[in-house]
């Protein structure tokens, strides 16, 4: 499948900002499911700063805009070819050791009733990847998709309990659950084509990987019950949502911030 | 009655390194030893020297007590440890750059995979980055204690920001304007040029994007730290600029520090402030002290940082135990200075120990500093001993126990003249494209009678360190 992408996120100021500073995981990952064919990152009137790959294998581009600032533009636009792999990330090079997944964060802590659901849901499972998918499903069916009850700080503990929330909330529950039971897991963050109609939508998404030995890290997407295949377009990970954040900004002085995000997708069948 | 090696007296005898300052306290009148103390005080009181040591906590505008009576090395115990501290300094720094880069030492299974990776030290973020020449840690500080003549012991190793580093010098100094005399009736080693080596030591691991003469700066966490005299004092001894978060700001890759004649870009920061506030978009986001995006710049190799970030992962109680199976993995070498015998609590069987003999072990909690959240088993009630029993069956992993050592004693002066008293010892390994160390450290001294806390917070002072020339 050949996805089309135009995403742009606007921040506005109300009083004009002394300076602003961006760090951008605004890149599809290189590996055997993504196959980049053009992309172009750049932020309005910004000077662009250093640029690398981290360990976990994502491009990251820091930039940067002199005051005063009353609005930022961020675009990246471009065009990705993926093939579904039943969401294994092969041939994706990266450094980071899977253990260091382990490690806990305010917003997958897990709670008793994480812990409850995850011991439940991997009972009588053959192994790993069976854990995986048996955790993933135990996600999907404890929190209904519903937008507008959680926020950016909820945590998966939070979001379980309500028993609603969005992508976020099902990624944060299904790393939580995942480190329960000793499997690292890990926050990622990228787009999803989700209309059979081909016409362009909003499509930021999110879901998690889990690693698993001998295959390697597997994403699972409980908030659509499935692996993510030819429909997904991986940015980047973290431990959890704001680590994977694929736009990280800092403006200084006192104005009040608002955001704008507007992503359109569209799908070009081969 | 614990058997104590006292620095000073062997039996009757006076050992060598301290053979010519014998006569000198015989012979100084009481009342002119007061009047010197009250001298030295009041140059510490004149410099502002008033900080605590790294990590202590404690009022920073208290004054650490300083005892007159310098504590003494000769050149030959002196080289041996030297050798000792710049082969650990070397292994701690191959062992962090291994775990951020293919992490041989863990696949060898020299060392548990959790107790690197899943270390609260480990900086996930900083993993496949390799620093310029491979240095994490450029400043070492080793606290070392000692048991006997040859017996030396390494309590702890500091691989972010070790401080206490102008106490080291300011002791000197003053000891020097107090005494003239004693410094040209001994040969003594000059600390004075640390501060060079410093600046050698930081300019030698400028980026490789820097072209010309680094320039090099202090960051500091800003006045109200304890430490702030330190940076100060370092800053000025250096010749560098002394910088707050608010000062620098990333623009095109690099690193510029704002001056009244226009930003000047900034190619080496040795940072005073802990990894987590460093950068607010790759660590704490509430954090005020750092700068946002210097991560970034670090990271693409336009600045660097010293220490390194993730530095810590080495210096962590736990991994701690290891250090002598990283100088055999990565030197090929036998560790020249000894750990003291560690037990952890993580372990049950070495727990089930601890809890059995608690009454004569030191226990630590891993990620505790300055003698705080600490039981010394021999000096403890019964009531201290079962409250810090309950706690360590709460969380095992927490706690590490070491046998109570009998620390060496040198002659302090007291209330009613010269009296043994407890020291610990910390040089500070300067790592860069040569390894350093001035001869002589930090010595502290626990001035209570049979204390073996050393920590200025806990009733320590500190004394000057002489190396004898040969």
């Amino acid at each position: 499948m050949i996805l089309t992408v135009n995403h742009v996120t606007t921040y506005q100021y109300d009083v004009p900002m002394r300076s602003a500073v961006q760090t951008l995981r605004l890149f599809p990952s290189r590996f055997d499911g993504q196959r980049i064919i053009r992309w172009d990152v750049s932020v309005e009137g910004g000077i662009r700063g250093g640029s690398f790959k981290d360990g976990a294998g994502d491009r990251i581009e820091g930039w940067s805009v002199r005051g005063p600032v009353s609005k930022v533009t961020i675009t990246a636009s471009g065009q990705v070819e993926t093939i579904d792999l039943a969401g294994v990330l092969r041939g994706h090079r990266e450094q980071v050791p899977p253990l260091s997944y382990l490690c806990e964060t305010t917003a997958t802590w897990v709670d008793d009733a994480l812990e409850t659901l995850a011991n439940e849901a991997v009972l009588g499972a053959e192994d790993d990847l069976d854990r995986a998918h048996r955790l993933s499903r135990a996600v999907s069916a404890a929190i209904a998709y519903k937008p507008g009850v959680t926020q950016a700080h909820t945590t998966a503990a939070e979001a379980l309990s309500l028993g609603e929330g969005v992508c976020q909330d099902h990624a944060h529950a299904l790393i939580a659950a995942a480190r329960a039971v000793g499997l690292p897991a890990r926050y990622v963050s990228g787009y999803l084509f989700a209309r059979d109609d081909g016409e362009p939508h909003e499509a930021t998404h999110a879901w998690a990987e889990v690693h698993v030995p001998n295959i390697g890290w597997v994403g699972f997407d409980p908030a659509n019950a499935c692996c993510p295949d030819q429909r997904y377009i991986r940015l980047g990970s973290g431990a959890d949502a704001r680590d994977a954040a694929p736009i990280k900004g800092i403006a200084l002085g006192v104005g009040e911030e608002s955001l704008d995000v507007a992503v359109a997708l569209e799908a070009t069948q081969q | 009655m614990t058997n104590y090696f006292n620095e000073m007296y062997d039996g009757g005898k006076v050992r060598e390194p301290y053979a010519r300052l014998e006569g000198w306290t015989r012979d100084m009148p009481a009342e002119l030893r007061q009047m010197k103390q009250a001298e030295a005080e009041a140059l510490f009181r004149r410099i502002g020297i008033t900080f605590a040591v790294y990590g202590e906590g404690g009022d920073p505008d208290r004054l650490i007590p300083f005892d007159m009576f310098p504590r003494v090395f000769t050149q030959l115990e002196w080289r041996r440890l030297e050798r000792g501290i710049k082969q650990r300094a070397r292994a701690l720094n191959a062992f962090l750059l291994d775990v951020y880069g293919r992490g041989e030492i863990v696949r060898a299974g020299k060392i548990p995979a959790r107790l690197v990776y899943q270390n609260d030290a480990f900086e996930r973020a900083v993993t496949g980055f390799t620093p310029p020449r491979g240095i994490y840690s450029h400043i070492v500080g080793i606290d070392l204690v000692r048991t006997g003549p040859d017996e030396f012991y390494v309590l702890e190793d500091n691989c972010r920001t070790p401080s206490g580093v102008s106490y080291m010098l300011e002791n000197r100094e003053i000891m020097m304007r107090m005494f003239p005399q004693i410094f040209r009736e001994n040969r003594i080693e000059p600390v004075d040029g640390y501060a060079d080596a410093l600046r050698r030591t930081l300019a030698s691991v400028a980026p490789a994007k820097c072209e010309r003469e680094p320039t090099i700066a202090i960051l500091t966490p800003g006045h109200y730290n304890s430490a702030y005299y330190e940076h100060s004092f370092l800053a000025d001894l250096m010749g560098v600029e002394l910088v707050e978060g608010a000062d620098l700001f990333v623009e095109g890759g690099f690193v510029w520090m704002r001056t009244t004649e226009g930003p000047k870009k900034l190619d080496v920061i040795y940072r005073r402030i802990d990894d987590a506030y460093l950068d607010p978009l790759c660590f704490r986001p509430e954090s005020m002290l750092g700068v946002p995006g210097l991560m970034d710049v670090y990271r693409s190799g336009g600045v660097s940082i010293c220490s390194a970030p993730g530095a810590g992962v080495a210096d962590d109680k736990a991994v701690y135990t290891f250090v002598p199976e990283m100088v055999r993995f990565y030197l090929g070498e036998e560790p020249i200075l000894q750990n003291v015998p560690t037990w952890q609590c993580a372990k049950a069987d070495e727990c089930k120990y601890v809890l059995e003999n608690l009454g004569d072990l030191v226990v630590k909690e891993v990620h505790g500093s300055g003698g705080y959240g600490m039981l010394v088993g021999p000096k403890s009630t019964k009531e201290q001993i079962e409250s810090f029993r309950a706690k360590i069956v709460e969380d095992p992993d927490n706690y590490i126990a070491q046998p109570t050592l009998a620390l060496s004693t040198t002659p302090t002066f007291v209330e009613d003249g010269i009296a043994p008293r407890h020291v610990d010892l910390r040089p500070y390994c300067l790592v860069g494209e040569k390894i350093e160390l001035v001869p002589g450290g930090l010595t502290r001294v626990a001035l209570t009678e049979g204390s073996l806390v050393v920590n200025s917070s806990q009733g320590g002072g500190v004394k000057d360190t002489w190396v004898l020339a040969e």
